[in-house]
This record gives C-alpha cells, sequence and structure tokens, in this order.
C-alpha cells in the first residue's frame, strides 16, 4: 500500500469515527466538531486519492476549507444562542427585539 | 441495551469503514488526463500557479459560489437576536496591546504578499484574506474597537465588495465575449489580481464578523 493510499484509507476511519460522535454525542458542540472531524476526512480522502500534483482536488479542497469555516461559524453561532437562558434573554431597556 | 446498542453501531461503522477504505483504494480507470490539460492551457490562465489558475480562471463559478456561500452565513448570523453584552469582561493588558501594534502591520503585509504571491506560488486571496482576519481579530482581542466599531457600520458594503466585483468581472466578459467568467488571456492576471484583493478584503471583514457573532461591540478604547 502506497503512502498516500493509506492516508485515503485513514480518511475513511476518520470519517466513521466522526460519524460515530455524531451519532452518539448528546452535546450541540460535539456535534458540531464532529461534522467538522467528517468534512476534513472527506478533504483528507480528496487530496490522498487524487494523482499526485492535481491542482484540481487541491482548489476543491481549499473551496471546501472555507465553506466549512463559514458553516461552523454559523453553527457556533447558533449554540451561542441556544446556551443563553431565556431568562436572560430580554432586552434590558426596551429598545430591541421584538 | 445499550450496550448491545453501541457495539451493533461500531459494527456497522466499522462496515461502512471497511466498505469507504475498499472504495478508495481501488485503481481509478484513467479518464481524461487532467493535470496535463491544466498544465497546458496555463498560459492562457494569466497565473503560473496550477491551483491559483483553478480557483479564478477555469472553475471560477465555484469561487463566485463561495464567496456566496460566505455572505450567506454571515447574513445568517446577522439575523440572530444580539446576545447581552458579557459581564465583568477585563481590561486589556498593556502586553497585549503592544504586541498587537507590533503584529497588526505584519499581518496585513504578508496578507498582500500572499494575495501577490498566489499568481506563482501557493497562496492568494483565501489565505490572504484568512490572514487578515486574523489580523482584525487580534485588533479585537487587544480593545482596538473603535476600529472594528467603523468597520461594523460598513459591514454590508465591504462583505458584499468581493462578490459584486467577481459578477462584474463576470458580466463584462459575458459581454465582451460571449463566456460567463472567460477571462481573456490577455488582461487575464490583472483581472485575477483585481478579483482577488476585493474578495481577500470581503473574506477578511467577513470572517470578522462572523467571529464577532451576534455581540455588541463595547468601547473599551481608552
Amino acid at each position: 500500500m502506497t503512502g498516500q493510499a493509506l492516508y485515503a484509507v485513514l480518511g475513511c476511519g476518520l470519517f466513521c469515527l466522526g460519524f460515530h460522535a455524531l451519532v452518539v454525542a448528546a452535546h450541540p458542540l460535539r456535534r458540531l466538531l464532529a461534522v467538522n472531524v467528517m468534512g476534513s476526512s472527506v478533504f483528507l480522502v480528496l487530496v490522498a486519492g487524487a494523482a499526485p500534483g492535481d491542482p484540481l482536488p487541491q482548489a476543491l479542497v481549499i473551496t471546501g476549507i472555507v465553506v466549512a469555516v463559514a458553516a461552523t461559524a454559523l453553527g457556533l453561532n447558533l449554540l451561542l444562542r441556544l446556551a443563553v437562558p431565556a431568562a436572560a434573554d430580554e432586552p434590558a431597556d426596551g429598545e430591541g427585539g421584538s | 441495551m445499550k450496550a448491545f446498542a453501541s457495539a451493533a453501531l461500531a459494527l456497522l461503522l466499522a462496515g461502512l469503514a471497511a466498505v469507504l477504505a475498499w472504495t478508495v483504494t481501488r485503481p481509478v480507470t484513467p479518464g481524461r488526463d487532467v493535470p496535463a490539460l491544466i498544465a497546458g492551457a496555463l498560459d492562457v490562465s494569466g497565473v503560473s500557479h496550477p491551483v491559483t489558475a483553478v480557483l479564478l480562471n477555469f472553475r471560477g463559478y465555484d469561487t463566485l459560489l463561495e464567496l456566496v456561500v460566505l455572505l450567506i452565513a454571515l447574513a445568517g448570523v446577522r439575523c440572530l437576536a444580539p446576545l447581552p453584552p458579557p459581564r465583568g469582561s477585563a481590561p486589556v493588558g498593556g502586553v497585549l496591546r503592544e504586541l498587537a501594534s507590533l503584529l497588526l502591520p505584519v499581518l496585513v503585509l504578508v496578507a498582500v504578499y500572499l494575495l501577490w504571491a498566489g499568481a506563482t506560488r501557493p497562496g492568494g486571496a483565501f489565505q490572504g484574506g484568512a490572514l487578515l482576519a486574523a489580523a482584525g481579530i487580534l485588533a479585537l482581542l487587544a480593545g482596538r474597537d473603535r476600529f472594528l466599531w467603523r468597520l461594523e457600520h460598513r459591514l454590508w458594503p465591504l462583505a458584499c465588495l468581493g462578490v459584486a466585483v467577481f459578477l462584474a468581472v463576470a458580466a463584462g466578459t459575458l459581454a465582451a465575449g460571449g463566456v460567463l467568467l472567460g477571462l481573456p488571456s490577455a488582461h487575464a492576471g490583472t483581472l485575477i489580481l483585481v478579483i482577488e484583493g476585493f474578495a481577500l478584503l470581503s473574506i477578511a471583514v467577513t470572517l470578522v464578523a462572523l467571529f464577532l457573532g451576534t455581540g455588541e461591540l463595547e468601547d473599551r478604547d481608552p
């Protein structure tokens, strides 16, 4: 088995580890991290599975990383909103809110 | 029962891992030689680094939509109701403030260098944008909120600039040559640099805003 194929196989293992955490974990932050691990494993498979020096998968992975970062940021912000207890959520001074 | 369920899950996932590993190690039937195609068309792409050529020229559509994804994520974050401001935030230390004032110019310089280097070697708008966003976050942590407060007031124009310029170039190429994002090879290098420059700014602003999230800025400047 070549080194590259080994990385691709490791990526498959990483994907399943992330999927396991996604299924088992109850805390949303752990689930978000699990989805990130799954995404990273896909990037690993994409780069390791390509021919050496093929620029197309590298460009796709760069695109994917940026999209993953954006999705993670959105997820973390949603988590923060979930974490704040509803009682502390009232606008303090009549301004804002619905 | 729970132990049985987790054992079954582990077994299923091990099976999935085995199937996936078998799939990725199978020999691929050779199709079109994409690396050779890219290398052959590199002369007309305007840049000499193949990854940048793919990102900004051959598959420019991907990159345009990637910038749109960033914008959509930003819109999603800004839609959320603002969090209550954190209580008892500590004042920014002098060491952090001094370190930030030393590091910020260097970070901005390296970000612009990465943008420029993208034409010939690894680098480009996303790497530079990430670095510029790191500079912005450092400025935020070091308490330079007034600068970021100004930034926040121009958030949407700055965040949309990259997509707007990219779309303008796309419309221009469509009008001039009839192909969406078919950059004319004579001006491709310049056009790519212009697109990347504005994309760099928009990516950095968007990432800083995503880091800020829904929290409202407090003015901590002395």
